[in-house]
């Protein structure tokens, strides 16, 4: 948080992989297997409250797929901080 | 239709007008920088937004007016292929995360403020850097043009829209006094004028839908009914092709459609030159990675905004032109006040982005044609001052575009543009990750994608018209999907064909003025605030 950002070797920061980057990868991945998938949320039954599933599931999708993201965001920054030896906001 | 003017839904839509108005004059005003004078603080508002205000910035900026009016009458119209504007939310932001964050920190690093000022120092070729910047003009220049064709309908349904009978003049001078204020203050206070502006279009916005999806459902007794009664609307016959009019759901052929509409459009969405912008403006990395986590609030909204499609069928709303069909929900269902409340939302919520996408599409005719090609020594004030008369002349060409030709040509472009746009992806977001791409066979992709999908999309009928549909067949795959995203297959293919040819025969590469650490800096790394390229040097960097 405080101590002073390193100076990066010049035009060699090499990107760095790690197992929670992975994890991020595949929170941001997620999404698109679940939307594009039209065939697995294309029906009418069960329905929400009145709305049929196709529409509820979808919006439901909303709220997933950013809380997918907001993983992804934390396990970024944290791996930032970590290899970029500095904390920017 | 109520007949005549609705004078309490006017005056509220008045009273908000002049609001922002005003509004919009004293931006120039806030957190003004000591010399404001060049294209950083005019066109990217000092490079200064934090998270915040970046957020009402972006959804002010992407979910428009029009997009208010589109996407429930395209669910009026057809029912659930009309919905695919959820997932394309969805999916547009892991898409943001993974790339905008590159683009802005190799922006600020260099100074770049249009997306075509990257791909010049990237691939040094002022060629290609021409190419995306005319993409980005043309594809914007409709957008524009709709969001003022959204404040029209409101008009309309207001009574102000003048009778059959009126004259040219009165029938659009409401549209000419709201064309001049906004052309005013964008051209004195910058992009500063549509972030402050986007709180109140975002709050009122959000009030609107929120009421109308408590209280219109309570007085069409509840979704079961809507649903039922919007069923039984869509398997009524289409006169024009014979078949049902839409579907609850999409069928098992409507699927490819379905999901290839929803992942092009996606892709093409933070491209577009108002959201670069609206993303350069930001002041740091992770102010835009914060965002793709808070922005999805407006994906949720867009689906309940949706709803009002099949409200608008269960209510018996009967219009001759779908993009009425919400502005008249609305003054059926609304007592009169909240009208007025409603579509003062709609008519900010078109002045937002109109804004910024003339800033936009300013700066890259400002950097991209005018300083590469006619005045390689223009100082910032210049660059400034060229950007301020091209907002101008962007706005005035929409505005013309909206009056001397009929609706559906803004339509039509459109639906082009989002098409071009994503033929502009190789390049931009291809040279994010790598430079292994050739120049020339950029150009040559970009040439054949937007070939194909102007042509495509032209020979292809839509539901109302014999031209300009945007599914067609996919080669190979025989399912019928979204063209933007076939020729952006096709795109892909030649730029890498051309570039496995291109580096056998030792074509001349452009030189790339950027490092790989420029794609990771942050504001406050060493060398990021002060390392600004001549272009901007010797004016403050905004910090």
């Amino acid at each position: 948080m405080s101590e002073p950002p390193e100076q990066p070797a010049k035009g060699s920061r090499r990107p760095v992989v790690t197992v929670p980057l992975i994890v991020a990868g595949v929170c941001l991945a997620v999404p698109f297997a679940a939307m594009l998938w039209v065939g697995s949320y294309s029906r009418l039954t069960p329905a929400l409250a009145g709305v049929p599933f196709f529409y509820w599931y979808q919006m439901l999708w909303v709220l997933i797929s950013t809380m997918l993201t907001v993983v992804a965001y934390v396990i970024v920054r944290r791996h930032e901080r970590k290899h970029r030896g500095g904390e920017v906001r | 239709m109520k007949d005549g003017v609705n004078g309490v839904a006017l005056a509220v839509f008045v009273f908000f007008f002049l609001a922002v108005t005003v509004m919009g004059f004293m931006a120039s005003k806030w957190r003004r920088a000591e010399n404001a004078n060049n294209l950083d603080e005019w066109g990217l508002g000092g490079r200064s937004f934090g998270t915040w205000v970046t957020w009402f910035l972006l959804g002010g900026d992407l979910y428009t007016a029009y997009t208010f009016v589109a996407v429930p009458a395209a669910i009026y119209a057809g029912g659930a292929a009309g919905f695919f504007a959820v997932p394309y939310t969805i999916l547009c932001y892991p898409l943001v995360f993974t790339f905008l964050p590159r683009l802005w920190s190799v922006s600020h690093k260099h100074g770049y403020v249009t997306s075509s000022d990257f791909v010049r120092g990237r691939f040094g070729s002022r060629g290609l850097s021409l190419a995306l910047a005319l993409t980005g003009i043309l594809a914007t220049m409709p957008y524009i043009a709709l969001q003022l064709v959204g404040i029209q309908a409101v008009l309309d349904v207001l009574g102000v829209g003048g009778g059959e009978g009126t004259n040219w003049f009165v029938k659009d001078l409401p549209l000419l006094i709201a064309f001049g204020v906004l052309a005013a203050y964008t051209y004195s206070s910058g992009l500063r004028a549509p972030a402050m502006i986007a709180f109140v279009k975002d709050a009122l916005v959000y009030i609107v839908i929120i009421v109308a999806i408590i209280y219109i459902p309570i007085r069409l007794g509840g979704f079961d009914d809507i649903f039922a009664k919007a069923g039984h609307a869509f398997a009524a016959e289409n006169p024009a092709t014979g078949k049902p009019r839409g579907a609850l759901v999409t069928g098992p052929q409507a699927q490819w459609s379905y999901a290839t509409l929803a992942l092009g459009s996606a892709m093409a969405l933070f491209l577009y030159p108002h959201s670069v912008t609206a993303v350069l403006s930001s002041k740091g990395r992770n102010v835009i990675r914060r965002n793709t986590t808070i922005l999805p609030l407006y994906s949720l909204m867009l689906g309940l905004l949706a709803m009002l499609g099949f409200m608008a069928l269960a209510a018996g709303v009967k219009v001759k032109n779908g993009q009425l069909a919400i502005p008249q929900l609305f003054e059926d269902m609304f007592p009169d006040w909240f009208t007025g409340v409603a579509f003062a939302a709609i008519g900010i919520g078109a002045l937002v982005p109109a804004a910024i996408m003339s800033i936009a599409a300013a700066n890259l005719f400002t950097r991209n044609i005018y300083k590469d090609f006619l005045k390689p020594d223009a100082s910032p004030e210049h660059e400034a001052k060229v950007s301020k008369l091209a907002s101008l002349l962007v706005k005035v060409g929409a505005l013309v575009f909206v009056l001397t030709m009929d609706k559906t040509v803004a339509i039509n472009f459109q639906l082009l543009g989002g098409i071009w746009i994503l033929q502009t992806v190789p390049a931009l977001v291809g040279g994010l990750f790598t430079r292994w791409f050739h120049r020339w066979a950029l150009l040559a992709g970009w040439a054949a994608g937007m070939g194909y999908g102007t042509w495509r999309a032209y020979a292809t009928p839509s539901a109302t018209q014999s031209h300009f549909g945007n599914t067609n067949l996919i080669p190979l795959i025989g399912e019928k999907g979204y063209i933007g995203l076939t020729a952006f297959a096709l795109n892909v293919i030649v730029v890498i064909v051309a570039t496995v040819i291109l580096k056998a025969v030792k074509a001349p590469d452009g030189i790339d003025r950027t490092k790989p650490s420029d794609y990771t800096a942050d504001a406050g790394d060493p060398g990021v605030a002060a390392e600004l390229p001549p272009a901007t040097a010797g004016a403050p960097g905004g910090h």
